[in-house]
C-alpha cells in the first residue's frame, strides 16, 4: 500500500491510466448543447399526464372519462395484451405479487398510475387527466414499517396473510459466548427516513413506432437500456429485435433510473397501440410521488464488546420499509440483503445475527439510491462503534482502527462471507484524522465557542463491495445476473477507433475515461476514439451502469477488446514490415519494427480496403467484441474514512458542517480529477441524507413533501470544503488493479455527521440515532437528555450474566 | 406541473394595469411565487396582467422624512445599492438575505408584499420599520400603514382593482439600530422564524416584529415597550418578556420545538442590538 504511480509508463500517464484528463462531455454539456430526452423533437408528438390515485390504499370502482376525452385517455382495459411486472427474486419465502402498470381493481399508494391522458401539449395533457374522476373506495392505510408487521395491521395483499415481502434470520459464529463474555452492551435503535434520489433530470421517455424499420425505438433515461429491454418487452409481449432503447445524455440516475417504470411501459405500449410517437417527463413532484424512494430502514441492536471496546457480537433486527410493490429487476430484497451482508463494516467482528424484515406498505416502492442500503449499515456499525467507544471511555477513533480487519489478514472473509481483497483499513482512519485535524479541533472544543454552538467531530469508515460478478448476483437472487460486461473495439479505415459499450455514462465521463483504456493498450489519442453507449442497436449485450461496476467491467471490457484488436493490427504490421509480432512496439498511433513504422491508418485502410496486403488467409476488418468479468465474482473492496467537524446550535438545533475529510482507496485510479468529482458528488447526497431530505407520510398514507419546497436538498452553499486523500492499493482482481468507487461518497456522511453530532452534544448527554438529523430532532434529543430519557448502555459488573 | 389556461396581458402603463384589474385576474411581477403556485395549481386566474414593465413602479424619491420605494423594485436592485437605502443598511442586509440571487433578480419588493406570504422577508421587515403601503386604483390612492395592510396568510386589502405602487420608510437617523435575525435550513428557504428589530429614538421608533410565525409578522407589544424605554436591557426580563410575547401573539406551547426557536430569534435579535449600542 503506497501512493506511488501504478500507471505504467510517462507517456501512457499524460492520457492513459492514471492521467487527469478533461472529460469531453464537458464540452457540450457546459453550453446546453447536451442532447436529453427532453431535446429529441419528433414531429407529432403527443404528450402524456398521468392521472394518479390520491389514496394510498383503496379499491378502485370506478374510472370517469368525461365523454369529449374519450380518445384521449386510456385505462388498464385499453390496453389487454400488457402484462403486469412481476419481480420475485428466486429468494425463499419471497412472496408472490404482480405490479399492474395502470391500476386496475386496486391502489397501494397514492401516486399510482391510473391512467393516461394525452394531448399535443403536456399543459393541455395535464387539463384531460385533471378532469378524470376516479372512485376510490378508500381502505386503511399501512403506514408505519415496524407496525405494518405487527398481527392485526391491515393487509396490502390479502392473500400474503401479512405485509412482509420476505422475512429472514441468519446467524454466524457463537453470539451466545459473545453475551457471556461482554464487558459492555450497546443498545440502540437507528432510523434512516425515506428519501428520494432525485437526479437533476427526472424520468424521461420518448417512443416513436418506425415503419421502415419496423421497430418501436425508445429514447428513456435509463441506467440499463439493454437490461430494461429484456422487461419492456417480455411485459409488452414484442420481440426484444422490434425494440430499441435508448439513453442518450443523462442528468444523473443514482439507482433511480435501473427500475422498469409503469409509466416508461406505458408510455411505450401506447406508442405501440397508436403508432404515433408518444412522451412524457416526469416533473419533481411526480418524481417525488412516484420515482422509487430508498433508503427507509429501521434497525435494533444490540452490541456486546469487551472493556477495551473490542466487538463480540452483534445482535440485528432490520425492518426495511420497501413500499407497495417489487421493482423489477432487483426487488426490494436488494436493500435488505445488502444491509444485512454489510452491518459489520469493515471490521473482525466474531458473532452476529440478523433478523430482517422487508416489509410492504402503502408508499412509493422503494429501490436502489447511491450506496445501496450501505448508508444505513454504515449509520448502524458506525453509531454503535462510537457508543461503544464512549462506554469503555476511549477515542472512538481508536476503537475503530482496533476492530478494523488488519491488513495482514489480507485477503479476509468477513463473518457474513464478503472477500476484502485488500487495502489498510486502519490507516484511513489515521490519515483521516490527520486530514480532519482532531487535535486541533479536541483543542477548540475545550476553549468554546463565542456564540455558544458546540463543536464536535466524528467519524465513520465502511467498505464498498463493487464491480461484483455472477457468483454474487445468483446468491442475491435477481432475474437477471449482470456479471459481466462487454465491448466491441471496431478500428475504422482510417485508423480512428469506435468503443460500443453496454453500460451507460450518465455523468460519470466515461466516454472520457473509456478512452484513457484504449489510449493506455493501443497508444491511440483518447481525441481519436469514439464511445457509444446507451443505445441498444449499437453496442453489444451489456448490462449497465449501477453497483460502481461500470470502470471495473466495462474498462476491463475494452482493455481486453483494444488487446484482440491490437494482436491483429501486430500481425497486420508485422507482415507488412517483415519482422516477428513480438518485435513491435506501439506508439503515437504508429506501428514501429526494428526497421521502420506503419501508422494506424495504414493498417486501417489494409484490414479494409487492400484485402491483398493482409497476411495469407487472414479475415479482413478490424472488429472486435468481447466480454469481461473480474477474477473474482464477489467484487473488489473499495474502503474509506470520513470525517465531519460539525458546529450545532442548541437553541435551534441547527447543525453546520464547518470541515470534511474523506481518505479513499479505490485501488489504481484511472482519471484521478472523475474519481474526485463522484467522491465529492457522493459526499453532497451523503449530507443530504444526514441533514436534509426526507419523505414524511402522514397517518393516511399521504406524502408530505411533494415538491422543493418540502423536501429539502443540500446546494453548494450548504457543502463545506472537502479535503480528499488517496491511497492505491491495486487489487490483483482486476483490469490494472481498479476497483470500483462510484457510490462511496455517499454512504458515511450520515454516520460520521451523526457521530460529530453526538460528540458535540456529549456535555449534553444527547444523540441523534435517526436521519436526516433536522433542527427539530437535535432539540429534541437535547430536551430528552435534559429530561433524564436514560439511554440504553450497560455496563457488565462482574458475577452479572447480561441477556 | 403545468399551470391552467389563463390570458396574458402586458400592461404598458400604471393606468393600463388598473383599467384591466378584476376579480378573476392576478398581477404579476416578479413571478418567483406566484408562478409556481399557478404551476402546482393552487392558484388560479382568468388574466394575469404583467406590471414587471412599468417603469414607474421601479423608483424611488424622497418625500420628506421619509422615502417613497417603488413595488417594482427588485430585491437585487436594493441588495446592489442601486435604490437609495434611508434604514442605514437595514433594507440592503433584508434584500441580499432573499432566496437565491436568481429569485432576487426578478422578484419585488412590492410583489412580496402583495403576495403576502407571512414566511417572506419583506412583510416581517417592511412592518418592523414602520414602512407604509402606497395603494393606487383608478379612483386615486390611498396610504395604509403596513400593520394593516397584511390581513392574513397571503390576504391583504388590496381590493381586485388596485395596485401596490410602493412603500414609504422613514429615513432613519444616526442613532438608528437595527438586527435582522432568520432561521432557514438552508440557503434560499422560505424562513421558519424571522425577528426583526429596528429602534430609533429620533423617530420614535422601537419595533420588534416575529415573521414566519402566523397568518402574518406580529409585532411584539411588550418586548418592543421594554426597548422602547432605552438603556442596557436585563437578559432574564428580556427573556421572560419576550416568552409572554411570543406566547400571545403564536399561541404555541411552551414546550413546542417552534416556540423555542421564535423566542431564540427575538432574543437573539434583541441582544445583537443592545451589542451595537
Amino acid at each position: 500500500m503506497t501512493d506511488k504511480d501504478t500507471s505504467g509508463s510517462s507517456a501512457a500517464a499524460a492520457k492513459g491510466v492514471g492521467a487527469r484528463l478533461r472529460r469531453r462531455e464537458d464540452w457540450r454539456h457546459l453550453r446546453g448543447r447536451g442532447q436529453f430526452v427532453g431535446d429529441i423533437r419528433v414531429p407529432g408528438m403527443l404528450e402524456v399526464a398521468f392521472v394518479r390515485s390520491a389514496s394510498a390504499h383503496g379499491i378502485v370502482r370506478d374510472i370517469v372519462i368525461p365523454d369529449e376525452y374519450r380518445d384521449q385517455v386510456f385505462t388498464a382495459r385499453d390496453f389487454p395484451g400488457v402484462k403486469p411486472i412481476v419481480a420475485v427474486p428466486k429468494i425463499d419465502g419471497f412472496k408472490y405479487s404482480e405490479h399492474p402498470a395502470l391500476a386496475t381493481d386496486r391502489v397501494r399508494f397514492a401516486g399510482e398510475p391510473v391512467a393516461m391522458a394525452i394531448a399535443p401539449t403536456r399543459a393541455m395533457a395535464e387539463d384531460i387527466a385533471d378532469s378524470v374522476f376516479v372512485d376510490i373506495e378508500e381502505l386503511p392505510a399501512v403506514v408505519d414499517t415496524v407496525a405494518a408487521t405487527l398481527p392485526g395491521a391491515p393487509l396490502i395483499r390479502e392473500e400474503w396473510g401479512d405485509n412482509v415481502y420476505v422475512a429472514r434470520d441468519a446467524e454466524f459464529g457463537d453470539l451466545a459466548a459473545a453475551r457471556r463474555e461482554a464487558a459492555v452492551v450497546i443498545e440502540r435503535e437507528y432510523r434512516m427516513n425515506r428519501q428520494s434520489a432525485v437526479p437533476l433530470e427526472g424520468r424521461a421517455i420518448l417512443a416513436v413506432w418506425d415503419d421502415r424499420l419496423d421497430e418501436l425505438c425508445v429514447y428513456t433515461g435509463s441506467q440499463s437500456p439493454h437490461q430494461t429491454r429484456v422487461g419492456m418487452a417480455q411485459v409488452l409481449g414484442i420481440e426484444e429485435r422490434r425494440l430499441r432503447l435508448i439513453s442518450p445524455d443523462m442528468g444523473g440516475g443514482f439507482g433511480a433510473k435501473r427500475v422498469l417504470y409503469p409509466e416508461e411501459l406505458m408510455v411505450a405500449a401506447l406508442a405501440l397501440k397508436l403508432k404515433r410517437p408518444v412522451r412524457w417527463l416526469d416533473d419533481k413532484r411526480e418524481h417525488l410521488l412516484s420515482a422509487i424512494h430508498c433508503r427507509e430502514h429501521h434497525h435494533k441492536v444490540k452490541a456486546y464488546a469487551d472493556a477495551r471496546g473490542r466487538i463480540l457480537g452483534l445482535d440485528v433486527e432490520v425492518y426495511v420499509d420497501a413500499g407497495a410493490y417489487s421493482h423489477w429487476p432487483n426487488s426490494p430484497f436488494m436493500e435488505t440483503g445488502m444491509v444485512a451482508k454489510n452491518i459489520p463494516g469493515p471490521y473482525d467482528v466474531p458473532s452476529y445475527r440478523c433478523r430482517s424484515y422487508t416489509v410492504a406498505t402503502n408508499k412509493s416502492p422503494i429501490g436502489a439510491y447511491r450506496g445501496v442500503a450501505r448508508p444505513a449499515a454504515c449509520f448502524t456499525i458506525e453509531r454503535t462503534i462510537d457508543e461503544i467507544a464512549h462506554a469503555v471511555g476511549r477515542e472512538p477513533w481508536e476503537v475503530r482502527v482496533e476492530n478494523m480487519v488488519p491488513e495482514h489478514a489480507m485477503p479476509y472473509r468477513s463473518i457474513t462471507n464478503l472477500i476484502f481483497d485488500t487495502g489498510n483499513y486502519g490507516e484511513s482512519v489515521r490519515r483521516a484524522a490527520g486530514l480532519i485535524e482532531l487535535a486541533g479541533v479536541r483543542a477548540r472544543q475545550k476553549q468554546g465557542e463565542a456564540d455558544g454552538r458546540l463543536i464536535g467531530v466524528g467519524f465513520a469508515a465502511f467498505t464498498e463491495q463493487t464491480a461484483h460478478g455472477c457468483g454474487e448476483w445468483v446468491s442475491r437472487g435477481t432475474p437477471v445476473i449482470p456479471g459481466y460486461e462487454s465491448a466491441t473495439a471496431r478500428m475504422m479505415p482510417d485508423g480512428s477507433l469506435m468503443l460500443m459499450v453496454g453500460i451507460v455514462s450518465h455523468g460519470q465521463g466515461l466516454e472520457t475515461a473509456l478512452s484513457q483504456i484504449a489510449h493506455q493498450e493501443l497508444s491511440i489519442d483518447p481525441a481519436h476514439v469514439s464511445v457509444r453507449h446507451g443505445d441498444t442497436q449499437v453496442s453489444p449485450f451489456g448490462m449497465g451502469t449501477f453497483a460502481s461496476r461500470s470502470m471495473v467491467m466495462s474498462g476491463g471490457a475494452v482493455a481486453r477488446a483494444c488487446r484482440l484488436l491490437r494482436a491483429k493490427m501486430a500481425a497486420i504490421a508485422a507482415y507488412a514490415l517483415k519482422c516477428e509480432a513480438e518485435a513491435l512496439r506501439f506508439e503515437d498511433e504508429r506501428v514501429h519494427g526494428p526497421e521502420g513504422s506503419m501508422g494506424f491508418d495504414e493498417i486501417g485502410r489494409i484490414a479494409h480496403l487492400r484485402q491483398e496486403a493482409l497476411p495469407p488467409g487472414m479475415e479482413p476488418l478490424l472488429d472486435v467484441t468481447t466480454t469481461y468479468e473480474p477474477q473474482v465474482d464477489t467484487g473488489v473492496f473499495t474502503y474509506a474514512t470520513h470525517a465531519a467537524v460539525v458546529a450545532v446550535d442548541p437553541d435551534t438545533g441547527k447543525v453546520d458542517l464547518l470541515d470534511y475529510a474523506c481518505v479513499e482507496d479505490c485501488g489504481t485510479v484511472v482519471n484521478p480529477m472523475i474519481v474526485d468529482g463522484q467522491i465529492i458528488g457522493g459526499i453532497v447526497q451523503g449530507i443530504g441524507t444526514a441533514l436534509y431530505e426526507e419523505i414524511p407520510y402522514d397517518e393516511n398514507g399521504q406524502p408530505l413533501a411533494t415538491t422543493l419546497g418540502d423536501y429539502l436538498m443540500p446546494g453548494a452553499p450548504e457543502a463545506p470544503p472537502i479535503k480528499i486523500g488517496h491511497m492505491v492499493t491495486p487489487t490483483p482482481h482486476t483490469e490494472y488493479g481498479m476497483k470500483g468507487m462510484g457510490e462511496g461518497g455517499a454512504i458515511p456522511p450520515p454516520a460520521a455527521i451523526a457521530n460529530a453530532v453526538r460528540d458535540a452534544l456529549r456535555g449534553l448527554g444527547a444523540e441523534l440515532n435517526e436521519t436526516p438529523m433536522t433542527p427539530q430532532r437535535v432539540r429534541a434529543a437535547i430536551v430528552a437528555a435534559a429530561e433524564g430519557v436514560s439511554r440504553t448502555t450497560r455496563v457488565h459488573r462482574e458475577g452479572e450474566v447480561l441477556q | 406541473m403545468k399551470a391552467a389556461p389563463f390570458s396574458y396581458r402586458r400592461a404598458a402603463t400604471l393606468d393600463e394595469a388598473l383599467a384591466a384589474g378584476g376579480e378573476s385576474s392576478r398581477f404579476l411581477a416578479g413571478g418567483q411565487s406566484l408562478v409556481p403556485m399557478m404551476n402546482l395549481r393552487l392558484t388560479l386566474a382568468d388574466t394575469m396582467i404583467d406590471i414587471s414593465g412599468l417603469a414607474e413602479l421601479r423608483r424611488s424619491a424622497g418625500e420628506g422624512d421619509r422615502v417613497f420605494i417603488g413595488a417594482g423594485v427588485t430585491h437585487a436592485m436594493i441588495e446592489d445599492g442601486r435604490i437609495e437605502d434611508p434604514s442605514r443598511g437595514y433594507l440592503r442586509h433584508v434584500a441580499g438575505g432573499i432566496a437565491f440571487r436568481s429569485v432576487r433578480n426578478r422578484g419585488t419588493l412590492g410583489g412580496s408584499l402583495a403576495h403576502a406570504d407571512p414566511a417572506a422577508d419583506w412583510p416581517t421587515a417592511l412592518l418592523a420599520l414602520g414602512a407604509e403601503a402606497v395603494i393606487r386604483s383608478a379612483g386615486g390612492e390611498r396610504r395604509l400603514p403596513l400593520a394593516r395592510f397584511q390581513l392574513g396568510l397571503m390576504e391583504t386589502a388590496l381590493r381586485p382593482d388596485e395596485i401596490l405602487v410602493g412603500v414609504t420608510v422613514p429615513a432613519l437617523s444616526d442613532l438608528a439600530r437595527w438586527s435582522y435575525q432568520k432561521f432557514c435550513r438552508k440557503s434560499g428557504e422560505f424562513a421558519h422564524s424571522i425577528a426583526a428589530v429596528v429602534r430609533d429614538p429620533v423617530r420614535e421608533l422601537a419595533e420588534v416584529v416575529l415573521g414566519a410565525a402566523g397568518d402574518k409578522p406580529c409585532r411584539l407589544g411588550r418586548v418592543s415597550a421594554l426597548l422602547a424605554e432605552g438603556g442596557r436591557v436585563d437578559p432574564q426580563q428580556l427573556g421572560q418578556v419576550v416568552d409572554e410575547d411570543v406566547r400571545d401573539t403564536t399561541g404555541l406551547a411552551a414546550s413546542s420545538y417552534e416556540f423555542h426557536l421564535h423566542r431564540t430569534m427575538v432574543v437573539r435579535a434583541c441582544a445583537r442590538l443592545q451589542e451595537q449600542t
